[in-house]
């Protein structure tokens, strides 16, 4: 077709033009919810719980009511009076508005002030004085299995998901969800193997925090309420604060711009719920913006201990693999259930294992909410796996990469769950990374102080299934073209690679074509911007809705007499069809992947529509007199298929080694007592330009049959491997190994002087 | 307390009531200027970087009243003829960025390395842009940015 702007013949799909937000990101001028204000509007500040697990004896809130510019203070109470069940989340409804009788963790929200300005709010704030009636908390996930403290009396699923629904109703318990899987027969197995191992890992718990701090603002507007919010999950707000509110869908309007980063933090419903209840009882437009230092008190990453033994034969085969993963949930359930079941079926990692038993619990503890972070708990598993495959093969003989090969999961082979490995290059990002450091040539590890050494991880993910995707495509007279989805573009890059598979279908330029952002008046449904699920199930979609607006334009070509297959003008076939420069095409299409429930063993022919693989090699470099260490390469390769926008995605991989270097040497939330002691980056350390190892990223030759064009998701792929990487080169220079992260140098000159039998006091 | 006060911003002259306790970033609200942004909130990430005498201050931790009589330069100034910057263009041409939050900051920064240093070493630009943070970690592609303005303003230097 050809349209007023200029024509692409070239690919569209296979390049990298620039971002189409490009110019409003270096200029200043992105759209954020930060920058949104409206009449009349109220700054909201919470007021937050300083004990980790109380009942709540008295709050008062009168010190607060009296200060001028306060036109309200909002408790537990007046929300419950407003709305009969205040509690929200995707998989249970635990998490209540604002904490009623009892709070249960540091830094819960307990009673929000509007006022007219955020300092006055932030004053009141400080004033009110809240009584608490102390109880015994508990913040160990694996102490929260059999703890007497107990987080929720009751356990409130959501009733969403078949695989949670024996959990309602249950009682005195934090477990959250107990998901088991099995495969072959691992008690039989382990009687028969040559060597068994096992091993504990730890992971810390780390926060997202992205640049932009979480914010929402909620507008009444007559009988409807809009909600301006950086959120990664716009339509599912909509559906949630809806039903919080009774109301129908329809009422709710909530609208996404840009977001500045997410991460997996401004996913599902945040602060919505507190901005729509608050706005609905003041009658007045409410905006809360939460500092860096609150984000901590909002979500954060899993921590959680692994127990994985394993069974080998006298080659050297995985024969069999027991797991145990405790996942630390914080207060409320969030996403953690899905986290426990979506990535614990993939815990005995990229290997062909014929027994296979994982239990993987979701518990509940004192500490703040976790939920999903880049990797979907994905990065805490690979650390226990990978740590482990190198301790086995060093253990036999083996080298640590003819192990992984000769154990690796392979096309056409089952995973435990009983899914066949399919379009899934886990070998090549495997060999790749292993030849680019030249792991079977001599190297030289270093003599006197300073010890090198290099070690290797992959891993692998399913994408969370079943999801769903809608896309509109619309034609204008002129040619002119638009897109319509909820996909939310945080930085990602979603928009330009969306932009780029309709402009490959239509025939069109990249940069021609509109990308409307969220707005669940306007824009279909989405399931989430989530575990590097768009690309594929957003991407399939648009891909569809742009071949029916394709269609739906040829045939109105053909019946205007002019030759769809012609260069024709598309103002001309509007005019035929018009009879002037009218009218409107429009395309859709709806994607969700075929999927088959997993059995009461946690079984599927078909557990998810494609597998993401990432591998990491590392150089290090440890001085054995201060334990500090310095990765001097990092290379990563990762599979995502065939990449949209090659310079997107190797951003992609880049940034998410990054991340993940941060979360592996740096980064970890302090407690003492259940407060967060350290919630701001004077104290969390996030990479700085600094602390960027040098890097190569590769994307492996591969294609993912039903992806558009044979793409897949890439946002979490080379989180994968970092951290076992790192470990395992640690161990390699200097012969000691690390179980819990973030690796410091006070952890491994503590691992030094221990293996020299002269270990250092407390 | 409130205190009225006037400076310059982006080249024109301003009057601003400003209240005792506010910011460099609450004045600049008021002029609908968004490119200098509260993130940490404690000057330790960049992304309310802005100039005031050709020095670069962190906005959040600037008080409003402490801009009276000062040229305040934000990141909306640098295409005010409607052309980017040659930082700006190279941070497109590079890829500097994701989500484009901290952005701002580090064009501002960029730019005030180059008019210091015309043509630093990427060691120089890692340490000139050392207190500004980018979660998406884009960092690779900011130092090649700020590499690549460099060469392209000595080539076009009359």
């Amino acid at each position: 077709m050809t349209n007023s702007a200029e024509n692409a013949r070239e690919p569209q799909v296979g390049r990298s033009p620039a971002r189409l937000e490009a110019r409003r990101k270096v200029t200043g001028r992105t759209d954020y919810v930060h920058n949104h204000t409206a009449p009349r509007m109220l700054h909201a500040k919470a007021f937050r719980s300083t004990v980790p697990h109380g009942l709540i004896r008295s709050i008062d809130v009168s010190a607060a009511l009296e200060m001028p510019g306060v036109y309200w203070v909002l408790t537990g109470e007046d929300i419950r009076q407003f709305i009969p069940n205040p509690y929200y989340g995707p998989a249970f409804h635990d998490q209540p508005v604002l904490a009623l009788h009892k709070v249960r963790y540091v830094g819960e929200p307990v009673a929000v002030v509007l006022a007219t300005d955020p300092y006055l709010a932030a004053e009141a704030a400080n004033a009110i004085i809240a009584d608490y009636e102390p109880l015994e908390p508990v913040y160990d996930e694996v102490e929260a299995m059999t703890s007497s403290a107990i987080v929720h009396d009751i356990l409130k699923p959501a009733g969403t998901f078949p695989d949670l629904k024996h959990l309602h109703g249950k009682r005195d318990t934090n477990i959250a969800l107990d998901y088991r899987l099995t495969r072959g027969d691992v008690d039989a197995a382990f009687e028969t193997a040559a060597h068994v191992f096992e091993h504990e890992f730890r992971t810390q718990i780390t926060m997202h925090t992205p640049l932009e701090p979480m914010v929402s603002m909620a507008i009444p507007d007559d009988d409807r309420l809009i909600i301006h919010t950086a959120s990664q999950s716009p339509s599912f707000v909509r559906l949630e604060i809806a039903r919080l509110l009774g109301w129908p869908e329809g009422r709710v309007q909530v609208k996404v711009p840009h977001l500045g980063g997410g991460f997996g933090a401004k996913l599902y419903i945040k602060l919505e719920a507190l901005v729509a209840c608050a706005a609905l009882i003041a009658r007045a437009p409410v905006k809360l913006s939460l500092t860096m230092e609150e984000q901590f008190y909002t979500i954060t990453n899993h921590g959680d201990t692994f127990r994985i033994k394993s069974g080998l034969d006298a080659d050297g085969k995985i024969i069999a693999r027991r797991c145990e993963i405790f996942w630390n949930g914080g207060a409320y359930a969030d996403i953690g259930p899905r986290v426990t079941q979506k990535s614990g079926f993939t815990a005995a990692g990229p290997y062909d294992i014929d027994n296979v038993l994982i239990d993987s619990y979701a518990l509940y503890t004192n500490l703040p909410p976790a939920g999903a972070l880049r990797g979907f708990g994905i990065p805490q598993l690979v650390w226990a796996y990978e740590s482990q495959a190198d301790l086995m093969a060093r253990a036999i003989g083996q080298d640590p990469l003819e192990f992984r090969l000769r154990n690796i999961l392979r096309n056409g082979r089952p995973h435990a769950t009983g899914t066949i490995m399919e379009d899934t290059a886990t070998v090549e990002t495997l060999e790749y990374v292993a030849e680019r450091i030249g792991w079977k040539k001599p190297f030289d590890k270093g003599e006197g102080a300073i010890r090198r050494g290099r070690g290797i991880a992959v891993g692998v993910k399913a994408s969370i299934s079943p999801t769903t995707s809608v896309a509109i495509v619309t034609i204008s007279a002129d040619g002119s073209v638009s897109l319509s989805i909820s996909t939310v573009d945080m930085g990602q890059g979603s928009d330009t690679a969306m932009a780029q598979i309709v402009a490959e279908t239509l025939g069109i330029a990249t940069e021609s074509v509109n990308v409307i952002h969220p707005d669940t008046d306007v824009t279909p449904y989405d399931m989430a911007t989530l575990g590097s699920r768009s690309t594929f199930h957003t991407g399939n979609a648009v891909k569809l809705a742009a071949e029916d607006a394709r269609d739906k334009l040829a045939a109105m070509a053909r019946a205007a007499g002019i030759d769809p297959e012609s260069d024709f003008s598309v103002l001309a076939v509007f005019k035929g069809h018009y009879g002037m420069q009218a009218g409107t095409i429009i395309g859709t299409g709806t994607y969700i992947p075929d999927y088959v429930s997993p059995d009461q063993h946690g079984q599927s022919s078909l557990v998810t529509p494609y597998w993401m693989s990432g591998a990491t090699a590392v150089e290090v470099e440890v001085d054995t007199e201060t334990g500090h260490f310095k990765v001097t390469r990092m290379i990563s390769a990762v599979d995502c298929g065939k990449p949209l926008n090659p310079r997107i995605v190797e951003t992609q991989i880049s940034g998410a080694a990054t991340m993940q270097f941060g979360f592996t040497t740096s980064e970890q939330m302090d407690f003492q007592g259940g407060q967060v002691t350290n919630a701001s980056f004077a104290d969390y350390k996030i990479p700085g330009i600094h602390d960027v190892p040098p890097m190569e990223n590769h994307i492996v030759d591969a294609v993912q049959t039903s992806g558009p064009f044979g793409a897949k998701g890439v946002g979490e792929s080379a989180t994968f491997g970092v951290s076992p990487a790192i470990a395992n080169a640690i161990d390699d220079a200097i012969g000691v190994r690390l179980t819990d992260l973030p690796l410091t140098p006070e952890k491994i000159m503590r691992a030094i002087r221990a293996a020299a039998g002269t270990p250092l006091g407390d | 307390m409130k205190q009225e006060i006037t400076f310059t911003l982006n080249d024109r002259e301003v009057r601003a009531d400003v209240r005792s306790h506010e910011n460099a970033l609450d004045v600049l609200r008021r002029f609908d200027l968004f490119g200098a942004r509260e993130s940490c909130g404690q000057g330790l990430c960049g992304c309310c970087t802005i100039v005031v005498d050709g020095k670069p201050l962190s906005g959040c931790l600037t008080l409003g009243l402490k801009l009276a009589g000062t040229r305040v330069e934000t990141v909306e100034s640098l295409d005010t003829d409607g052309s980017l910057h040659p930082v700006q263009q190279a941070f497109i041409d590079q890829g500097a960025f994701q989500c484009g939050f901290c952005t701002p900051g580090f064009v501002m920064m960029s730019r005030q390395l180059l008019i210091e240093n015309p043509n630093p070493t990427d060691d120089e630009i890692r340490d000139y842009l050392g207190g500004n943070l980018c979660r998406c970690a884009a960092y690779p592609e900011i130092v090649k940015a700020v590499r690549d303005a460099a060469d392209k303003m000595a080539a076009s230097a009359p």
